[in-house]
């Protein structure tokens, strides 16, 4: 650098200006703000993962132990032998979804546009029924749909069991068990996590958007294709992903309230799990379940293209 | 640069000084290496269009932002690496930042109760009453509508008895009359406490009508500063003179140097006084000559005779006009530029001065000033995107 | 033709109405049948009224220990979440730092994860690792799965927070501590207010992951899942109709508080 300067007044001319840096202090913050909880997530979420994975590749016995031999072919006689269950876990999720979208639309908009002050009264009924277990509640559609009841006989009268039973939903008169039964118990158990993001979505929108809409020529159908729909997209992606993903790995519902023949993959997993003891098996059954869900989710949401979702 | 304050003598001992003071974000430059030197018991403000840096000053006074060089003192004292909570400066936020869970005396108390002071009643109530809101002391912020918010954080500030109160666009979010009306609210305050303000705005007219000294900022670096009738009087640059009111800037060659500076523009010749012209001019060399548009009078062409001699004239059409009530303004194009304003006041309306008509325009060649005509001649006008 | 125009109309009324009804009649059933008195071993059809389980809500053996567990574990579960979450969130939130897309997916993924696949993950851990499974692995497991719930809420609160009022207790000789504890966290407080119910609520609820890494440890919902293999005895009912009860009206409770106060306010 050239010799100091001898003008004082053009701050331009100080030589090499000391440029203050962050402490390295305070730099660390956010790391230490960070680590307790990142190293709870990976050390109880990502690393079972990894022993899922090893576990999933083990031969062995429950007597002699079990050790990693690479053996991938657990992978495709899990899939061949339970291949029925999975097309069930993902029919029966995919099914509940889409019905929970259909009651939980009318329900979250009339609570976010039509409630006027009954809307907090709407939204507790929506949220109480959480506070009894869903355990409980899930046994309660087994007095409902009985032989019995007074829902079944309606179903009845009205032929509806004739039509779904036609489908295979239903057999004869009967509803418990059968897969009707059972996403009717998924469709239940999941709404609040379809109708709270959709209201939350709903609740955003300015209502002068529909009074613009009408002002603009649209009908209430083409107001509600063109303006409300649309705008309520990210509740309604984060809607079906919060319905769909605990409801394909669900089987409580399967076991309360199906038969044999609707066991779903979650169940498989249980009992290969905690009654079999198959370990490879269960944890290859586990992964290809995940794979499946994931694969899905992200395609669904690069579709949907909505980026904000938690 | 001189310290301007030590000639006249007076207490230096809570001045602002900054010196060499700059921020840079990454490749962004927000602030360039700037001195300045707020007196005590100044209305000080800084003034410019948004982003060009005056905010980031403000803030570096503060301590809520770190220089990237430079320091800042108060008075003697190096401050630059203290932290805000342990500077003797309040700032009077944007949008107030009031807190939300306190109501109006908590928020007023919360500078001294943080500094340990147990017995605040009656410093909240005084303060209270000098911002007018004594009844409001148990309400929560958002009970207050916006010019007693503003009050509020005022207020908040004052109790603390800062060396210097920073503004922050304190009467940005309120609408014209509550403006004008704060405006002089706050200079009543600052006159009574006699605290040194430094007032951040991009309102040229709060800027004038409030402050003892202005610094015109832009693009991260101090255009001019001055006393308010100083600056609009003899802007140093092109973007002062279009930010600061309106002026008309005509391009011109100079034919003749001397006391008065003689120059053509389109046709005829102006008379620019030599001290009035900000950098050196020579023969057949290029300058901007400005003129504020109230110092024109507009003669009918038919007139032009009994026009005194020795005032600037200028030919030309009126392309418009408008009727504002105190004056008219007109939109007049001649040779020499386009679109020239004129404010003429309503004393004697002339009703030959209509759109279309041949006027000459004429004034006292000492109200001309000429700047360096390597400068963008609109630098500072406002447009319709800056306006929204 | 005009109660056709009427029903078309209210079509929307109509239609999330009936949703609701669907949602409150397994709680309407529930409720009822805490009166009944069933007679074999399952509580599944009307018998006859009965008082006899509200008169003696613990009588089933278990029941009231695994219930006292499930909020033990719901409590601390929701304070070791909320703690851990709430220092995430801040940091993202706040703060600039490396790896960021990874620390966001790591947090996304528990909730886009189906429960069973971590349930049995956890449990590869925990029988490889050789911990005896039991309360702390219950507990550990809960406070993973609500890590990431408590995140979001609080991320959210603090997104809309306005990061002036910080600056401005700064201004006002608030050091960082007092900054914190005297405008940040109140202010954040509904966020993790929210973010701790939840983390209660899922906590309590739980019953898949709990399952899988419980070993004999019996949570309330286990209880549960339990006495539908061999016997739902009424008391479960019980417990079910008083907690949704206690529910409505301590929610209804605060509506009418902060109804109250917006009222004293304004006046």
């Amino acid at each position: 650098m050239s010799a100091p300067t001898l003008a004082k007044e053009a701050p331009e001319s100080v030589d090499e200006p000391i440029l203050r840096k962050p402490s390295a202090r305070k730099r660390l913050v956010p790391y230490w703000l960070l680590l307790p909880g990142i190293i709870w997530l990976l050390v109880f979420f990502a690393l079972p993962l990894v022993y899922q994975a090893s576990t999933s590749v083990q031969t062995g016995s429950l007597e002699k132990g079990f050790e990693v031999t690479w053996h991938f072919q657990t992978y495709w006689d899990a899939f061949t032998e339970y291949w029925p269950q999975f097309v069930r876990s993902l029919l029966y999720a995919g099914t509940a979804t889409l019905l929970c979208l259909l009651l939980g639309y009318p329900l979250a908009y009339l609570i976010a546009f039509k409630a006027g002050r009954w809307r907090n009264l709407l939204l507790v009924l929506v949220i109480a029924p959480f506070f009894t277990s869903f355990l409980i509640r899930t046994l309660a559609w087994k007095t409902i749909l009985a032989d019995d009841s007074v829902v079944v006989d309606v179903l009845n009268t009205l032929h509806v069991l004739d039509v779904t039973s036609w489908i295979g939903w239903t057999e004869g008169d009967r509803v418990l068990a059968t897969p009707m039964a059972v996403v009717c118990g998924l469709t239940y158990n999941f709404l609040p996590f379809m109708i709270l993001p959709l209201y939350t979505s709903l609740e955003r929108i300015d209502g002068r958007l529909h009074e613009a809409a009408r002002d603009l020529y649209a009908s209430p159908a083409t107001t509600f294709r063109k303006v409300t729909f649309p705008l309520s997209m990210p509740g309604v992606v984060s809607g079906t992903l919060l319905t769909f993903i605990p409801a394909s790995g669900d089987y409580v519902n399967a076991e309360l309230l199906g038969s044999t023949d609707t066991k779903m993959v979650g169940n498989v997993i249980q009992s290969q799990f905690l009654r079999v003891l198959d370990y490879p098996t269960a944890a290859a059954l586990s992964f290809i379940l995940m794979a499946i869900v994931l694969a899905m989710v992200t395609v669904y949401i690069r579709r949907a293209g909505t980026e904000d979702l938690v | 640069m001189t310290d301007k304050t030590a000639h006249t003598g007076k207490n230096t001992g809570g001045d602002v000084r900054l010196t060499g003071i700059s921020k840079t974000y990454g490749s962004f430059t927000a602030v360039h290496p700037l001195d300045l030197t707020v007196p005590q018991g100044s209305f000080f403000a800084l003034l410019g269009a948004s982003g060009c840096g005056k905010t980031t000053t403000l803030r570096m006074i503060a301590g809520l932002e770190d220089p990237s060089t430079g320091t800042v003192f108060l008075g003697d004292k190096d401050v630059t690496d203290l932290p805000p909570y342990k500077r003797p400066v309040n700032t009077v936020f944007q949008s107030y930042a009031l807190f939300p869970h306190m109501d109006i005396t908590e928020n007023i108390a919360f500078g001294l109760r943080r500094r340990g002071i147990k017995s605040v009643k009656k410093q909240v109530d005084d303060m209270l009453e000098l911002v007018q809101l004594g009844d409001k002391a148990r309400h929560k912020p958002h009970q207050l509508s916006g010019g007693q918010q503003q009050r509020v954080a005022v207020a908040r500030a004052l109790i603390n008895h800062p060396q210097v109160l920073l503004l922050d666009e304190p009467l940005g979010a309120l609408d014209l009359k509550l403006r004008r009306q704060m405006q002089l609210e706050l200079k009543r305050i600052q006159t009574e406490v006699g605290i040194t303000f430094v007032h951040v705005t991009h309102d040229q007219e709060e800027a004038m009508t409030m402050a003892d000294q202005v610094a015109v900022m832009n693009g991260g670096r101090v255009e001019q500063l001055g006393a308010p009738a100083d600056l609009y009087e003899n802007p140093q640059t092109t973007f002062v003179a279009n930010f600061l009111g309106t002026s008309n800037l005509i391009e011109a060659e100079v034919v003749e140097t001397g006391t008065d500076v003689v120059v053509t523009a389109g046709g005829g010749k102006l008379r620019v006084p030599g001290d009035r012209c900000t950098s050196a001019v020579r023969q057949g060399g290029k300058v901007l000559v400005g003129v504020r548009p109230e110092k024109i009078s507009l003669a009918h062409a038919d007139d032009a005779g009994k026009i005194a001699d020795g005032r600037n004239r200028v030919t030309g059409r009126i392309a418009d006009s408008s009727f504002i009530g105190v004056s008219t303004q007109y939109v007049v194009n001649s040779p020499a530029g386009a679109e020239l304003q004129v404010y003429e006041q309503n004393i004697e309306r002339d009703t030959r001065l209509v759109p279309g008509a041949e006027v000459v325009l004429h004034w006292n060649p000492a109200h001309t000033f000429g700047l360096d005509a390597a400068q963008d001649i609109d630098a500072g006008v406002e447009t319709v995107e800056d306006a929204g | 033709m005009g109660m056709i125009r009427w029903i078309r109309r209210n079509l929307v009324v109509i239609a999330g109405l009936l949703t609701l009804a669907y949602m409150i009649l397994p709680n309407l059933v529930v409720m009822a049948f805490s009166f009944n008195r069933p007679k074999g071993r399952f509580n599944y059809s009307w018998q006859e009224f009965s008082l006899d389980a509200w008169k003696d809500p613990c009588g089933v053996a278990d029941m009231c220990e695994s219930l006292s567990l499930s909020l033990q574990l719901a409590a601390w579960a929701t304070v070791g979440a909320v703690v851990l979450g709430t220092m995430i969130a801040f940091a993202l939130v706040r703060y600039r730092f490396r790896a960021r897309g990874a620390i966001n997916s790591l947090i996304f993924l528990p909730m886009a994860m189906p429960e069973v696949v971590m349930a049995a993950s956890l449990l590869t851990l925990f029988l490889n690792m050789g911990i005896e499974l039991g309360f702390w692995t219950v507990l550990i497991a809960h406070i993973m799965f609500c890590l990431s719930f408590v995140v979001t809420a609080v991320k959210a609160r603090i997104m809309s927070m306005d990061p002036r009022l910080e600056e401005a207790a700064r201004d006002l000789y608030a050091g960082p501590t007092q900054t914190f504890l005297r405008v940040t966290l109140p202010i954040a407080a509904p966020g993790i207010a929210a973010g701790g119910l939840l983390a209660f609520a899922l906590s309590f609820d739980d019953f898949i992951i709990t399952n899988f890494n419980a070993g004999s440890t019996v949570t309330f919902p286990m209880f549960v899942w339990g006495s539908a293999q061999r016997g739902t005895p009424v008391q479960i009912n019980v417990i079910g109709t008083a907690m949704f009860v206690l529910a409505v009206l301590v929610v209804m409770a605060g509506q009418i508080i902060t109804n109250r106060r917006k009222k004293t306010a304004t006046a």
